[in-house]
């Protein structure tokens, strides 16, 4: 669960850092120059599959363990719990439920338009990442959706990097604040920097 | 006729044990396999016992009627434990800690006892840090040690103030590790009812399971008790409010002796009590004393303004204040002994200067002290106490004195017990607080713990193969012999008398009315014309118990109603059994403090030509019990008359 | 003061149980919680009907016996403190107070508010123990430990084990509990000889029982009547995942030549 997860987490750096890319004044060149680099070199496409079978299991991690956990109290409390537990921690299944379903309002937009699942809507190419993503932040819903998603994704990530930390053993009295310090920023930044993009676009243009 | 034959062996003092190790009879580890033994109770001493013998390889059987047997009130214990290491190199040795034992027990323990205690004291600290129990430690990386009431050498050992705590689950971890390898069978949730003998012999008992109500039978080749002391005899005590006497009284019903039941340890430093629903007493560690100072007004007009809350203690000029221990002993002062300290808070309260609403309090004052270190000091050492103090009072001590009061704590008495710790009843054992002893009128601190693991660690496994090894041809004892069916049918035929008797008083109730019987007349300081009106009462209180207790609930099922009804229904004969102990005792001594004997400046008189001995009672059905005595003999020791002024 | 209190009553294990509402008046704010129930248990019985049950033993917030879910919290609202620490004057005059036992499936409930808690003696037997026989260990102060070591096991060894983590937590994990023995072991010397095997022997009953996983909600400290850190679930895990990456040795005997 937080091997997959801390996988992810570079990923997600990753992945942010090419999106930043839109925000160029260039009319999408470096993106789309990076987007193409990402989608046919070969190293990549094999940290592709690992990437998958990231999700995959950190998913299928989430749900053995939530079920696991919800059959570990059968009979629940009548008085709702007020223990003070570390923020939106409680909520990782449903903050991960959340991102699970725009990922695959992702895929239909992006991935599956790539390897060729889905048509691309007439006028856009089927590489022309930019244009696509120009295209869909025009639609204010469509910003809506992502920004909402990525501000679920921000509370779960909030608690990925120090939960990580904590089970595979790393604390240190001087040491776990600062991860505690890293894990909010990392969160911070990942879902403020995704969420700056259709912000740009449905504010500036 | 009971035969009160201490077998102490015939050498000196300190060569008896590797005498009696030496000359004992053993069990080969393919016959131990074939002996069943039941313990009682997974204190310090059962525990450790249990864990013991589980090692060895018998078969152990233990009782608890706790959940887990991590619960037992030992766990309670704050202070520390009492060993003859002398890691300080301030002169300790075994023959010091010995006479500061038997000195502080005021001349009524059994020399031979307390000397093996006292030798076997290092080794018990040995084992408890090879089990990883987490005593203080110095930086260098060695134990710590600090001083404790009644010794001028600093001997006792600590874990913080949870030295019970860690000690008890470092037995319960090593009784944990037998019930996995299954040397040890654990029975929690179980209320020892009855003693079954077969010929004489202590082969089993009777238990009520307390989630089933089911009576249950048990067998064995021999039983040891364990299951602590009796205080809840008084209602309010310092200990869990489950304590009881049940086993070891139905152990006297069936002939085993009981040894000194009067000796009660009151301790001085407890919180008081604050109303009618109070169910328990809180200690505050004896360790308070060493920096607090105890007064009371002076005048009694400003104790009475105190109760009425119309002044504050903080108000009350020093002039105004009475330091009655330091006026009275100025050579210990606040630190004299605890049956000391806790007369003379009864006496000033008795005397109209007590403070708290109903008078029954007197004063802690951390003010000089405070002054003097500064309050981070004080925080220091103390500042868990003060929390649990302003928790549970609502009062900050760093500003306004704490309250205290005396509360019952420990009791000396116990099932009589000889040099190998069998009681009068063969197979039978007593281990820890539950036997008289080694105590003797008056308990130091930090040495219960250090008995209850000498006894379950080192002794009952040396001395209980002696006994053992001649029961090997024994085969296992079955449960459906006439002797267990009797017992058990009269342990039955006792739930429906109880469920039915069809009073209105609740069980609390009754017991709640013991409890100021016992501690009016039979607390801190007693007379005869007391003492006889309390037999009365406690008569009467046995018959309104049996016609007017209301157990409502059923046999077969989780009933708390039922199993305090039982321990009550004890409690109330052992009331009894007490007073008749203090009656006939004419001598101040330790805990029993007789007003007639006293010196002309208050303090406690022993009568040394006609009291050195213990008084065994034997139960005589209905009839009164008869009391037989085991001589004292100090061979090592000379009698002296303690004084702290 | 007066209260409201809705409490579980279950008769025993196979019924299905429910929340009755009682009354208590004229409670003293300087009663313990248990005194307060005492006092409604008294009324029960005058009025000839069955007490409450509940666990209490020591009364001065050391044996652990004590476990109740009060208002939505293990041993109530007060911070580091057991239920019989808890006293009247924490609640506010006429509340309604929810009192519940606590909740997982590892705990059965036994009658009303009591349960059964022999998972967590499971998990100390398989392993929460320094396997040395009584008698022939070395003298006390041959094996000198580090006193931030002895002091950070004193700590974590401080457990009580009431279960108040499994009842806080959202998963009904017992981390803290096992943490907590892992540390105290783990950190004297005489614990590390066989520190591998405890750990893998205790979590794999821990796993065996039906507890939950933990998810790192940190409830458990929150709650911990003896404020046990969550630095002792790290140091069990790292203590694990060590253990795991090792345990080829222990199975083969090491390599041989």
């Amino acid at each position: 669960m937080a091997l997959a997860g801390v996988f992810l987490l570079v990923f997600l750096a990753v992945h942010l850092g090419i999106n930043l890319l839109l925000l160029a004044d260039d009319g999408g060149k470096a993106f789309s120059a990076a987007a193409g680099f990402m989608g046919t070199h070969p190293v990549i496409r094999i940290f592709e599959l690992a990437l998958f079978g990231g999700f995959a299991l950190h998913i299928a991690f989430g749900v053995i363990v939530s079920i696991r956990n919800r059959k570990s109290r059968p009979i629940r409390y009548q008085h709702r719990s007020l223990s003070e537990t570390s923020p939106f921690s409680k909520y990782m299944m449903h903050t991960g439920m959340i991102v699970l379903l725009f990922l695959v309002l992702h895929f239909i937009d992006f991935y599956f338009i790539k390897i060729g699942v889905v048509s691309p809507p007439p006028g856009i190419g089927r590489h022309d990442f930019y244009s696509r993503a120009v295209a869909l932040f025009s639609d204010p819903a469509y910003s809506a959706i992502y920004l909402f998603s990525f501000l679920v994704l921000g509370f779960h990530l909030n608690h990925a990097l120090q939960a990580a930390a904590q089970t595979l053993g790393l604390n240190h009295p001087r040491f776990t604040p600062l991860i505690k310090a890293a894990s909010a920023l990392y969160a911070m930044i990942i879902a403020g920097g995704f969420m700056a993009i259709p912000l740009r676009f449905t504010l500036f243009n | 006729m009971i035969n009160l034959n201490a077998k102490t062996p015939g050498v000196p003092l300190p060569e008896q044990w590797d005498a009696y190790k030496a000359g004992c009879k053993l069990v080969s580890p393919n016959n131990k396999r074939k002996l069943d033994i039941i313990v009682v109770g997974t204190g310090l001493a059962g525990a450790s016992a249990a864990a013991t013998l589980g090692q060895l390889g018998y078969n152990v059987k233990s009782f608890c009627y706790q959940d887990s047997p991590r619960r037992a009130h030992s766990i309670a214990a704050q202070g520390g434990i009492n060993a003859a290491k002398n890691y300080q190199n301030d002169g300790d040795n075994v023959f010091r800690l010995f006479y500061d034992t038997i000195k502080g027990g005021d001349y009524r323990s059994r020399e031979s006892n307390v000397y093996r205690l006292a030798s076997i004291s290092p080794e018990i600290i040995d084992l408890c840090v090879a089990q990883g129990v987490p005593f203080a430690r110095e930086y260098g990386g060695l134990l710590a040690n600090r001083s404790f009431g009644g010794a001028q050498v600093s001997r006792t050992f600590y874990a913080r103030g949870q030295t019970g705590q860690q000690l008890l689950i470092g037995a319960y971890s090593a009784m944990s590790r037998e019930i996995a390898a299954g040397t040890v069978k654990l029975y929690n949730r179980r209320d020892v009812l009855d003693i079954v003998l077969v010929d004489g012999k202590a082969r089993g008992i009777i238990a009520r399971n307390l989630v089933t109500g089911e009576v249950e039978r048990h067998s064995a080749h021999a039983v040891v008790l364990a299951t602590g002391g009796y205080g809840n005899v008084f209602y309010l005590s310092t200990n869990a409010m489950g304590s009881n006497v049940t086993p070891a009284w139905s152990a006297y019903k069936k002939g085993a002796a009981f040894a000194n039941p009067c000796f009660t340890q009151i301790h001085p430093t407890c919180i008081p009590v604050h109303g009618e629903f109070q169910s328990k007493l809180t200690l505050m560690s004896e360790s308070l004393r060493n920096d607090g100072r105890i007064w009371v007004p002076a005048d009694k007009s400003d104790a009475e303004l105190i109760r009425q809350k119309k002044l504050r203690p903080e108000q009350i000029h020093e002039s105004k204040r009475d330091y009655y221990l330091e006026r009275r002993y100025p050579a210990f002062g606040n630190l004299v002994p605890r049956d000391v300290a806790s007369r003379a808070a009864k006496e000033r309260c008795d005397a109209g200067f007590g403070v708290d609403s109903h008078g029954r309090a007197v004063y802690l004052d951390f003010s000089d002290a405070i002054e003097r270190l500064g309050r981070a000091e004080i925080s220091a050492r103390y500042g868990n106490l003060f929390e649990m103090y302003e928790r549970i009072v609502d009062d900050n001590p760093y500003r306004t004195p704490m309250m205290i009061y005396p509360a019952v704590h420990y009791t000396m008495g116990g099932l009589w017990v000889d040099y190998e710790l069998m009681t009068t009843v063969p197979g039978l054992y007593s281990i820890g607080e539950c036997n008289f002893s080694d105590h003797g009128a008056n308990r130091l601190g930090a040495s219960a713990l250090m008995q209850g693991l000498a006894d379950g660690y080192f002794i009952l496994p040396y001395t209980i193969s002696g006994y053992l090894s001649h029961e090997i041809n024994t085969p296992p004892i079955p449960t459906t012999l006439p002797e267990f069916h009797l017992a058990a049918r009269d342990v039955t035929d006792r739930l429906a008398r109880l469920k039915k008797s069809g009073g209105k008083e609740s069980v609390d109730h009754l017991h709640r009315k013991l409890g100021k019987v016992m501690w009016e007349y039979c607390g801190m300081s007693r007379n005869e014309q007391g003492l006889t009106k309390a037999l009365g009462e406690i008569a009467e209180l046995k018959a309104e118990f049996a016609s007017g207790v209301k157990i409502p609930g059923g046999l077969k099922e989780y009933n708390p109603e039922l199993e305090k009804a039982l321990r009550v229904e004890d409690f109330i004969e052992l009331g009894s059994l007490m007073v008749r102990d203090a009656l006939h005792r004419n001598e101040s001594c330790g805990g029993h403090f007789r007003e007639e004997y006293q010196t002309p400046d208050h303090e406690a008189l022993r009568n040394d030509d006609e009291f050195t001995y213990v008084a065994a009672w034997e139960h005589q059905g209905d009839a009164a019990p008869e009391m037989h005595r085991e001589e004292l003999h100090f061979d090592t020791v000379k009698l002296t008359q303690r004084s702290y002024k | 003061m007066k209260f409201t209190l809705k409490i579980w009553r279950q008769k025993n294990a196979e019924d299905k149980g429910g929340m009755v509402t009682y009354q208590v008046d004229t409670v003293s704010p300087d009663s313990s919680f248990f005194e307060m129930l005492d006092q409604l248990n008294q009324q029960l019985i005058s009025k000839g009907e069955d007490p409450v049950a509940f666990d209490h033993d020591c009364r001065e917030g050391i044996c652990g016996t004590c476990s109740l879910y009060i208002n939505g919290r293990p041993h109530g609202p007060l911070k580091g403190a057991t239920t019989c620490q808890l006293h009247m004057r924490a609640f506010r005059d006429g509340e309604t107070i929810y009192v519940e036992p606590w909740r997982c499936g590892a705990f059965p409930v036994v009658k009303d508010l009591i349960v059964d808690r022999s998972a967590l003696d499971k998990i100390i037997q398989a392993g929460g123990y320094i396997s040395v026989n009584s008698g022939g260990v070395p003298d006390a102060n041959t094996i000198p430990v580090p006193k931030p070591n002895a002091d950070s096991a004193f700590d974590a060894a401080a457990c009580i084990g009431c279960g108040a983590c499994v009842a806080a937590c959202p998963n009904a994990s017992p981390m803290l509990f096992v943490g907590a023995k892992i540390s105290h072991l783990a950190l004297l010397p005489q614990g590390r000889i066989e520190a591998e095997r405890r750990v893998r022997q205790m979590v794999a009953a821990m796993d065996s029982l039906g507890f939950g996983f933990c998810s790192n909600t940190y409830a458990c400290e929150a709650e911990c009547p003896k404020e046990i850190k969550i630095a002792n679930i790290t140091r069990l895990n790292r203590e694990f995942l060590a253990a795991k990456l090792a345990a080829e040795k222990e199975q083969t005997g090491g390599f041989a030549i």
